[in-house]
């Protein structure tokens, strides 16, 4: 493809170049730092140690958060793909009065900033004493999630072809069997990757569990309480692990999944 | 389809409502009615006060009119930053582009608070631009980047560009390049060939990812707190204030239904430009 003169592919090569350069610091940074032997914020480190994973290994508070994190998100999993699955082949399969009205209420959550979500269910839980309970973020989590899972896997069965499933059932296979046996097995790399996709999106969000978790923080509540008290390099630690988690989600997900491509969906 | 046979189709299509059923209760409980009760509360305790208060005080307005233009000087810079290297992305050799498809996604998956923290590290009074410009010479004692609206544009433009990379990248893979090559058979010189054919192939694009930026901007929390340090203030860390400070829920309320009104009339006006078939995730 003709892409001009070659001046103007220099100048497009070094505008991307620094882009990527600004895209990537962030992570660049975040490593050295944790394996500093400084108590203070310190670049370049002056020496290489291990403490900070050590803090944050030895550390029940942080152990605590890690555990409640973990517990929501594959609470948040399991729920959101679940009612996510159903509802897109209600919305893709179905013709009903009112759908269009399902549809806006699915995807309503993307739309609606978090903090207006995090709030109005801060409201409603705290009059069921429900604060401070991992369930009541795994609720809130799950209401996040749950568009994602109906995009990715909506998508994948708006081109997956009925027929199939009619000719399963033509060879006598009940409309339950055709689905079980004929469509989710092909639909497997999208379901896959919506749960991986929803896992992510509770391991990550900050806002609803900052109002809904109370005293019993996730990680990212804990790492944002730190990060106002006072910077401490065992963030950067954490910040390194919580990289290299979302990179094996990723991996297995693409290698499981149908990887998670914000491109496609 | 004969009629006999699409009415039987119809009604096979119809048990599908069933499926939707758990998700449409769950939303709306836990959803559709806390939010909806959440604006209505001061309308309920019969006065319009805390609605006037939002709209007419002008430390309301002016956070309300802050949070509008950090949003769209966002937005702008997003697509300044976002629209060359979507283009690089199409065009360059494939090395090229698995290069610069791992700088979207990689940060793109990291934790907004993973990578927020790295920018304060970064822009700190002992951080790494600080301590450059010090041995450079160009600043001779250390100095924060923090606690300042470009600290924040940096943050926010960092979080968001690749919502406006991918789907302009989206919508550049499929046009066909022999169409520029036609504007220039044609006699259209470079420059020219773009503007006329291929930015406006490009614009549902980069309408879809600039109005994504727009709305996700307007919700901003995470990144003013941390690294605006009080001094920015956006409309999502003031309700979360009344809320945790004030318990003032009657006008976070109405902060609320603002913030939310204005976000699904950029996305009304979008769906609009768009036609109605288009989704916009």
């Amino acid at each position: 493809m003709n892409t001009g003169t070659p001046i103007m592919r220099t100048v497009l090569y070094a505008w991307s170049g620094i882009v990527f350069l600004f895209l990537m610091l962030p992570i660049f940074i975040v490593f050295p730092i944790s394996f500093s032997s400084a108590r203070y914020l310190r670049f370049p480190p002056p020496g290489f140690s291990l403490k900070w994973y050590q803090a944050y290994l030895n550390d029940p508070a942080w152990m605590a958060a890690t555990e409640t994190s973990i517990k929501v998100a594959i609470g948040t999993t399991v729920l959101a793909t679940l009612l996510g699955t159903m509802t897109a082949f209600s919305l893709v399969r179905g013709r009903y009065p009112g759908k269009s009205w399902v549809d806006r209420l699915v995807t309503a959550p993307i739309i609606v900033p978090n903090i207006i979500i995090a709030i109005a269910i801060y409201g409603l839980f705290a009059q069921f004493r429900l604060i401070g309970n991992w369930l009541g973020v795994m609720i809130g989590h799950t209401i996040y999630a749950i568009p994602f899972v109906v995009l990715v896997v909506g998508a994948a069965l708006r081109t997956f072809d009925p027929a199939q499933e009619q000719a399963a059932m033509g060879l006598g296979a009940s409309r339950l069997t055709a689905v079980w046996r004929v469509t989710l097995p092909q639909l497997r790399p999208a379901i896959v990757s919506a749960a991986f996709l929803a896992f992510i999106t509770s391991f990550d969000e900050l806002i609803i569990a900052m109002f809904l978790s109370g005293s019993n923080s996730t990680l990212p509540k804990k790492m944002f309480e730190n990060i106002i008290m006072e910077i401490d390099p065992t963030i950067s630690a954490v910040s390194v692990l919580q990289i290299l988690l979302v990179g094996i989600v990723l991996f297995l997900a693409s290698r499981f999944g149908a990887g998670i491509n914000p491109v496609k969906t | 389809m004969s009629a006999a046979q699409r009415s039987a189709a119809l009604r096979a299509h119809r048990g599908p409502v069933l499926l939707a059923l758990p998700t449409i209760v769950f939303l709306l409980v836990l959803f559709a009615i806390p939010v909806a009760r959440l604006m209505l509360l001061s309308v309920e305790t019969g006065t319009l006060e805390p609605y006037e208060k939002a709209l007419t005080d002008p430390l309301y307005l002016k956070v309300l009119l802050d949070t509008g233009k950090i949003a769209l000087i966002v937005t702008v810079l997003c697509f300044m930053l976002g629209y060359p290297v979507a283009y690089f992305l199409t065009v360059a050799p494939r090395a090229w582009q698995v290069v610069g498809l791992f700088c979207l996604l990689m940060p793109f998956w990291t934790s907004i608070l993973v990578r927020t923290y790295a920018w304060m590290v970064l822009l700190g009074r002992r951080g790494v631009v600080s301590e450059t410009l010090l041995s450079l010479g160009i600043i001779d004692a250390p100095m924060t980047f923090l606690h300042s609206l470009p600290a924040v544009l940096v943050g926010m433009v960092h979080v968001l560009l690749p919502y406006l990379v991918f789907p302009v990248y989206a919508v550049m893979q499929r046009i066909d390049p022999n169409l520029m090559q036609a504007a220039h058979g044609l006699g259209a010189p470079g420059w020219r060939a773009f503007w006329r054919v291929y930015f406006p192939l490009t614009m549902p694009g980069v309408l879809s990812g600039a109005s994504l930026v727009f709305i996700l901007s307007m919700g901003f929390f995470i990144t003013p707190v941390l690294l605006g340090g009080g001094r920015v203030m956006m409309i999502a860390v003031l309700i979360e204030q009344q809320v945790r400070e004030f318990l003032n829920w009657e006008f976070a309320g109405a902060l609320s239904a603002t913030l939310l009104v204005f976000t699904l009339c950029v996305y009304a006006a979008f769906r609009r430009l768009m036609g109605a078939d288009r989704q916009l995730v």
